[in-house]
């Protein structure tokens, strides 16, 4: 057996030095600095060790895309070009993952639904892309404005989907999103998502890492299917297509892999949990009302329960992280005291209350709400009117037609 | 990929499937003038296919992939369609992932193996039919040429979609009553071949593949321009006998028929100046290698 060299310890061409994972995000020492969540989104892939990003311009995420193109002329990205369409650039995402590189996109809104063919293809060929969705809305008429739509129809693609309150968040998740997405019981590929300029738009201290310490690079050898860059032997894999086939074996086939792009999202668990310290923050959950949230919807939500508290009503908080693998046991445990459930979100649909009614027990206890969308900011107090209203206190009345 | 990377173990070897001990034992990886000569006596890289009988499609498959120059270093790029049904039993690595994406697919593989391996040659071959290729993906195929992309797109051309039944395509002739044409087609045939050049293809050829020696000339042509300077061209006419009402062993009459100097598929080449002086180079590289290999065995022959 050759003896297998680690890279850790040694430097790439922009001198950054290769560092184990973990002791670069848990204990290298964290400068704090004034970003915008785009800055922090170029911050973060500056440290990643990404072989090939491709962009395309919608608005919100256009600017995070043209400041990765700055790191590609300074040399910190192999490639870089930009696309003609979403769907074209996540195409190319995919050939270049199946190239066995290291691969970053960004997209957002209708770019997420032109897209939306290419996600279970990623999913299905375990490609290990890593894709930011600043999320806006896609209702017609056009609207460029945060809305978090988008997410519901990611959800049932096979790829893991994460979603970030903060610039902090997306710093740290970006670099844990790849070690978790790459592990080879995993090897899927990521959303990552956020609401469009609520953090792409707004400045935040957000503590980088040093910017002489970068991820270690992909290692595509470790893949559970192989890497196609005629490396290793072209097994011709099959007698005939499967595609082509109306019989048992073809049918069994597709579902025993789906079932195992599924399975791989369950094994991402234990990695997750192990990077996010947990798929969801919990806070106060043994008080009567918990709310659960996701996004900055979870921000909103912590406002509303400092509100609350002055007023000596007590509120516990459930910010879930990821979405796929779906926090199933978490939610349930931090809920079991609750006798009211507030999901206060940024879309039309409610699509994350309908995922924790399907979860909790005694379902009645889930306020779907409440829901702001088409780029209306959601003020912690209609969330605050929305709890004192189910529990029967007076409150004060919100913007109206009048009376 | 070099042809020692595919060795068996011997403690393995019994277990192997024959295809891949014959890969093994008689592949032309490696071998410098592999060409179509080599069917029938060489380790194809093709196994059986599932295409129809006499589908003129399935010969053009072997004539290609007997041509790639570097085969144990060329990834292909396929699209929905009968081609899809071949590619599983192809013996160089080939990516299939949605219908009409595979332009996209091979400019970020290309881009993805030469960030990996820099100085080395990674040739990609993009396959597909000309509704993947005219159609649906007509946004990605032209994109690819306009971004100069350095590599190979070939279109077999049935002048329909043949997988799906037989439905009108843009490649389709004016006037021919298919599926979704039921009063004929009411506009031209797509002249891809002129747009390829307008849109930067530095080879662009339109042709039929009744003749193997010319389809591995233009294959070879098309492949070492690509890796060399920029995207190239390849317009194959493959009729789907299936769906134009002819028997399986009249394939090739209608790939003859189709060919003479009027006709649709009458041979037309594009060659752009700085193609045509690689090709020369390689001509000449070429010339000086046979004459070298003769004196060998000249030599050889004396002694």
């Amino acid at each position: 057996m050759a003896e297998i060299k680690s890279v850790i310890g040694t430097q790439n061409k922009k001198g950054q030095v290769y560092t184990d994972p973990w002791k670069m995000l848990h204990e290298a020492p964290r400068t704090p600095s004034f970003f915008t969540g785009s800055e922090v989104i170029k911050e973060a892939i500056r440290r990643a060790s990404c072989d090939v990003m491709i962009a395309y311009p919608i608005t919100p995420q256009s600017e995070a895309a043209a400041l990765i193109g700055e790191l590609f002329a300074e040399g910190y990205i192999g490639d870089y070009f930009r696309g003609e369409s979403e769907f074209a650039v996540m195409s190319q995402c995919a050939g270049a993952s199946f190239g066995g590189a290291r691969v970053f996109t960004t997209t957002a809104g209708p770019g997420t639904m032109r897209a939306m063919e290419n996600f279970p293809m990623w999913a299905g060929a375990r490609l290990p892309i890593q894709m930011i969705v600043t999320c806006r809305g896609i209702n017609s008429p056009l609207s460029i404005q945060p809305d978090t739509l988008e997410i519901a129809y990611l959800l049932n693609t096979g790829m893991l989907v994460w979603h970030a309150e903060t610039a902090q968040d997306f710093f740290d998740w970006i670099l844990k999103g790849y070690i978790v997405s790459e592990e080879p019981d995993v090897h899927l590929p990521l959303a990552l998502c956020c609401d469009g300029f609520f953090v792409t738009h707004t400045k935040d201290v957000v503590n980088l890492t040093p910017t002489d310490m970068c991820l270690p690079p992909y290692d595509p050898y470790r893949s559970p299917v192989p890497c196609m860059d005629m490396e290793c032997p072209p097994v011709r894999m099959m007698r005939d297509p499967f595609v082509m086939k109306s019989n048992y074996i073809s049918y069994a086939t597709h579902a025993s892999w789906q079932q195992e792009i599924w399975a791989a999202v369950e094994r991402s668990r234990k990695h997750t949990i192990h990077w996010l310290n947990g798929l969801v923050d919990t806070e106060n959950t043994d008080a009567d009302i918990v709310i659960v949230a996701s996004g900055t919807a979870v921000s909103q939500g912590r406002e509303a329960i400092r509100m609350l508290e002055d007023e000596g009503v007590r509120c516990g908080l459930v910010k879930v992280k990821a979405l796929r693998p779906w926090p199933e046991e978490e939610i349930r445990e931090a809920t079991k005291n609750a006798k009211h459930i507030f999901v206060p979100e940024f879309n039309v649909t409610g699509w994350l209350a309908k995922e924790i009614r399907a979860t909790v027990p005694n379902s009645q206890r889930v306020h779907a709400g409440p829901h702001v969308c088409g780029g209306m900011t959601m003020p912690p107090e209609i969330i605050v009117s929305e709890i004192k209203t189910t529990l029967g206190m007076k409150t004060f009345s919100l913007a109206g037609r009048g009376s | 990929m070099s042809k020692e990377r595919i060795q068996i173990s011997e403690a393995l070897y019994d277990i192997m499937p024959s295809d891949y001990q014959d890969l093994v034992k008689s592949a032309t990886y490696g071998k410098e003038d592999r060409g179509w000569k080599d069917i029938g006596t060489s380790k194809e890289l093709i196994e059986q296919h599932s295409l129809c009988a006499g589908c003129p499609e399935s010969m053009a498959f072997r004539y290609i992939l007997a041509s790639l120059p570097n085969p144990e270093d060329t990834v292909m790029v396929g699209s929905t369609g009968c081609t899809s049904l071949v590619f599983p039993m192809v013996a160089v690595h080939n990516i299939h992932s949605l219908f009409g994406n595979q332009n996209a697919i091979a400019s970020g593989l290309k881009r993805a193996l030469s960030v990996r391996f820099p100085g080395r040659v990674k040739d990609v071959v993009v396959l597909a039919g000309d509704g993947a290729t005219v159609d649906i993906g007509l946004d990605m195929t032209l994109q690819a040429w306009f971004r100069q992309e350095k590599f190979t797109t070939i279109c077999f051309d049935n002048e329909l979609y043949a997988n799906t039944g037989g439905q009108e395509s843009g490649l389709m002739q004016k006037g021919f009553v298919a599926k979704m044409a039921p009063v004929g087609k009411l506009f031209d045939k797509v002249r891809l071949p002129e747009i390829a050049r307008e849109s930067g293809c530095h080879y662009v050829v339109n042709c039929t593949v009744s003749k193997p020696s010319l389809v591995e000339k233009v294959i070879r042509n098309a492949v070492h321009i690509a890796r060399e300077i920029g995207p190239t061209y390849l317009q194959l006419y493959t009729p789907c006998i299936l769906e134009i009402g002819k028997n399986s062993m009249e394939g090739l009459q209608e790939m003859r028929d189709s060919e003479k100097p009027a006709e649709r598929f009458a041979y037309k080449e594009y060659v752009s100046e700085p193609a045509k002086q690689l090709l020369a180079e390689l001509a000449a590289k070429d010339k000086e290698r046979k004459a070298a290999a003769k004196q060998l065995a000249a030599q050889a022959q004396a002694n």
